[in-house]
């Protein structure tokens, strides 16, 4: 199925909602906007003109550091004025529907809303609701989508293995509950990377899993052989009260990753995470923090991603 | 009363039998003749019905008409006017209304409002367990004794099996029809779509078919040890199908039904999230939708229902799983019903009965048929009438329906209910211009 309202008339970008729906060549255009903004981030004056007048709001109905803050600042390199809401703690606790908190922040002239919502579909049901000129950005819906995630993935695996035509992925974890991996696996599927691996036992995996398109496998130790980009997924401690798992030590002895285990993967094998990281549950310090690891990389990486995917969205009203 | 003269319609009547081009005759309220004119009968209603079917009017076993309690939602008024419109003539109302059917005082309330509304033959289903928390037994004998046909938990699952034991003993002490739509709480897992392929690529929560399938096959024990006559209604999946068709063949008194819009849509139909299709239990795959069909044309399925849930309007504005599940869907049941023919899943006289005779026979009516004698619940309709549906042909406060905008084939044109005209298509537009 084909995701129509993320484009316009021309099949340009209007919304960012999902991986689903968007080509290769429209992926890769991200990935080279971004490639364009990089080098920006060692210059004296980080900023371009591109977005200048336009408003941008971000509306997080749901808590997050680093995502918010690295939209605020692409937002701001970009010269749009932004505005943060953390509405987790605002006007929906008083009773407020999300229509109306949309309808309220467009009469205020706002040219796009960058959304991360705890429900799956709350983006795409606010870019269907949403005055016509507005795009809308999903930072995160529920466990549905993390589009600008999997493309900064996407982005920072490019930049080190250059090419996804052989590549094989494997993301480790809480595949379950997370919008983060389900777009990673559109993103690298569409890119063709030649093998993407899911590695968590079954209480954490999505029933149809292999309908997404990945190879499954329950043993870390065996599923991690060949593997050139290794992807842990941050494991939320609900999941250990609501029967999941038993424990995370035990966690941690099946699926952590070790230096021990990240030699069974091939030697130049780069190791990814999207954080928070939570350290000796699902990865091992010395791993997190070891040369193999890329996870800052992404983190700076973040930024011209999310630059990239405003300025093209914005296309339309003639900004870029 | 008036006496009814239905003229040269295709009478189809699958309880007697008849499929042929002939005349209803009625007078007192009861159907006086079929096919041979009476003696001394002046008609003072005369309805042309050539080119048309005549049939039983329709006995909808599972309908929501949200009052008391969710006037903004819909109102006996609007409902009764939605069912008299779609040939729909006895309702059975879920107990799920606020407050709850569980005393005397409400199920006479639903009558009252009833008689209010000019569409007497609304029976109330009455809550299996107090307040449907699934811990106390409601007054059963007390809720039939004020008018309630059956007892049923709504969509409220009883979890404590010795609870659901005792209520199923009592009902069958009082000779009460218990009605269940088998869903297992907690495998259910506060899901909204089916636990498939389209759940995991969207990340919303899954309901497995086990979730159904597994309280089934718990209600089926319980059947054999209580002797309860039980109904599973609004089933959604292959294997709920296979169990009632083994449960039939050990010789177990249940029957079954199917949501009308389970028999044409399934998980693929909600992408990308259009909350209009959140329903539960959850639309599931295409070969679950095989069987229901074919359960229905073996008759494994009895019948047919509407399992109408109107809304307003911010019950479905959302994203999907904050919605409300449910479909407005009385005035969609007969057309769909004959889409089920024109794709040859059954016959006419089969989707006929499914929504007239069989159900009667579940709640042991002496309806559903054009009987001589029998209250003269009559549906004439154009099978070939093509009708848009939109607010122009939309009675239902709720307009909930994932049909919205298509054109469908098949329009009532009459119903009768009880002897008195309670719908007629062609003055049907000036009510709508009022």
């Amino acid at each position: 199925m084909i995701d129509n309202i993320q484009l316009n008339s021309e099949g340009k970008l209007k919304h960012f909602l999902s991986i689903e729906g968007l080509n290769k060549g429209l992926l890769t255009e991200i990935l080279d906007i971004a490639e364009s903004f990089i080098g920006m981030n060692d210059q004296q004056i980080k900023k371009v003109p591109l977005l200048r007048g336009k408003t941008i709001v971000n509306l997080f109905f749901e808590n997050s550091t680093r995502t918010r803050t690295t939209f605020e600042l692409a937002a701001k390199r970009l010269s749009a004025d932004v505005l943060s809401m953390s509405i987790a703690t605002s006007s929906t606790s008083k009773g407020e529907s999300l229509l109306d908190t949309i309808r309220n922040l467009e009469a205020m002239f706002v040219d796009m809303f960058v959304v991360r919502h705890a429900i799956s579909g709350a983006a795409h049901f606010i870019a269907q609701h949403t005055a016509p000129h507005i795009s809308v950005i999903n930072a995160g819906d529920g466990q549905h989508a993390h589009p600008t995630q999997a493309m900064l993935d996407m982005f920072t695996i490019r930049q080190i293995k250059q090419d996804f035509s052989n590549l094989r992925v494997a993301i480790i974890g809480d595949i379950l509950h997370s919008r983060v991996a389900r777009s990673q696996i559109q993103a690298l599927n569409t890119l063709g990377a030649a093998e993407v691996r899911v590695i968590a036992p079954k209480t954490l995996l999505p029933s149809h899993v292999e309908s997404l398109g990945v190879n499954v496998s329950h043993d870390l130790t065996t599923g991690l052989k060949d593997i050139d980009v290794i992807i842990m997924l941050r494991l939320q401690k609900e999941r250990m009260t609501s029967a999941l798992l038993p424990s995370e030590s035990e966690y941690f002895k099946c699926f952590g990753l070790t230096e021990d285990k990240l030699k069974i993967a091939k030697p130049d094998a780069i190791v990814m995470h999207p954080g928070p990281i939570n350290r000796g549950v699902e990865i091992d310090s010395k791993v997190a923090d070891g040369p193999q690891s890329v996870i800052l990389k992404q983190v700076s990486n973040g930024i011209a991603i999310r630059m990239a995917v405003m300025a093209m969205a914005m296309q339309k009203q003639g900004a870029v | 009363m008036s006496q009814i003269h239905i003229k040269q319609g295709r009478i189809i009547d699958p309880a007697n039998k008849i499929n042929c081009v002939g005349n209803v005759y009625i007078a007192g309220g009861k159907v006086l003749s079929v096919t041979d004119q009476p003696a001394d009968f002046t008609p003072d209603t005369v309805i042309d019905a050539q080119g048309q079917i005549v049939c039983p009017g329709f006995i909808d076993l599972s309908t929501r008409l949200r009052e008391p309690g969710q006037s903004r939602k819909a109102t006996f008024k609007s409902e009764t006017i939605a069912a008299a419109s779609a040939g729909v003539t006895t309702l059975c109302l879920q107990p799920d209304t606020s407050p709850v059917i569980d005393t005397p005082a409400v199920a006479e309330l639903i009558k009252e409002l009833a008689e209010k509304a000019g569409y007497p033959q609304i029976y109330p289903i009455a809550g299996l367990t107090r307040k449907l928390e699934g811990t106390e037994l409601s007054s059963m004998l007390s809720l039939k004794q004020a008018g309630c046909i059956a007892v049923s938990n709504a969509h409220q699952s009883v979890k404590n099996l010795l609870i659901l034991r005792r209520a199923m003993e009592y009902a069958a002490s009082h000779d009460l029809l218990v009605m269940i739509r088998p869903n297992d709480y907690w495998l259910g897992n506060n899901g909204c779509a089916h636990e498939g392929a389209v759940a995991t690529r969207y990340g919303l929560p899954g309901i497995p078919e086990e979730a159904e399938t597994i309280a089934l096959a718990q209600c089926l024990e319980l059947v054999n040890l209580t002797g309860c006559r039980v109904h599973f209604g609004q089933l959604s999946c292959k294997r709920s199908v296979i169990k009632i068709y083994q449960a039939k063949k050990y010789g177990l008194k249940v029957s079954a039904d199917v949501a009308i819009h389970q028999l044409h849509l399934t998980e693929n139909d909600i992408i990308p999230f259009d909350s209009s299709y959140h329903v539960l239990p959850p639309f599931r795959t295409e070969v679950d939708m095989k069987y229901l069909r074919q359960g229905l044309a073996s008759g494994t399925l009895n019948s047919i229902c509407s399992d109408h849930q109107p809304h307003d309007i911010d019950a479905k504005l959302g994203a999907f799983p904050e919605t409300e599940p449910g479909i407005s869907s009385l005035e969609t049941l007969l057309p769909l019903m004959l889409k089920l023919v024109a794709q040859r899943a059954i016959t006419l006289e089969q989707g006929i009965a499914s929504l007239s005779e069989n159900p009667a026979r579940v709640l042991h009516l002496k309806r559903g048929a054009l009987t001589v004698g029998y209250a003269a619940d009559v549906c004439v309709f154009d099978p070939d009438l093509e009708w848009q549906v939109n607010a122009g042909n939309w009675n239902s406060q709720g307009i909930n329906t994932p049909f919205w905008g298509q054109t469908l084939k098949g329009r009532v044109t009459h119903t009768v209910q009880a002897g008195n005209v309670i719908y007629s298509l062609e003055t049907s537009g000036q009510r709508a211009l009022s």
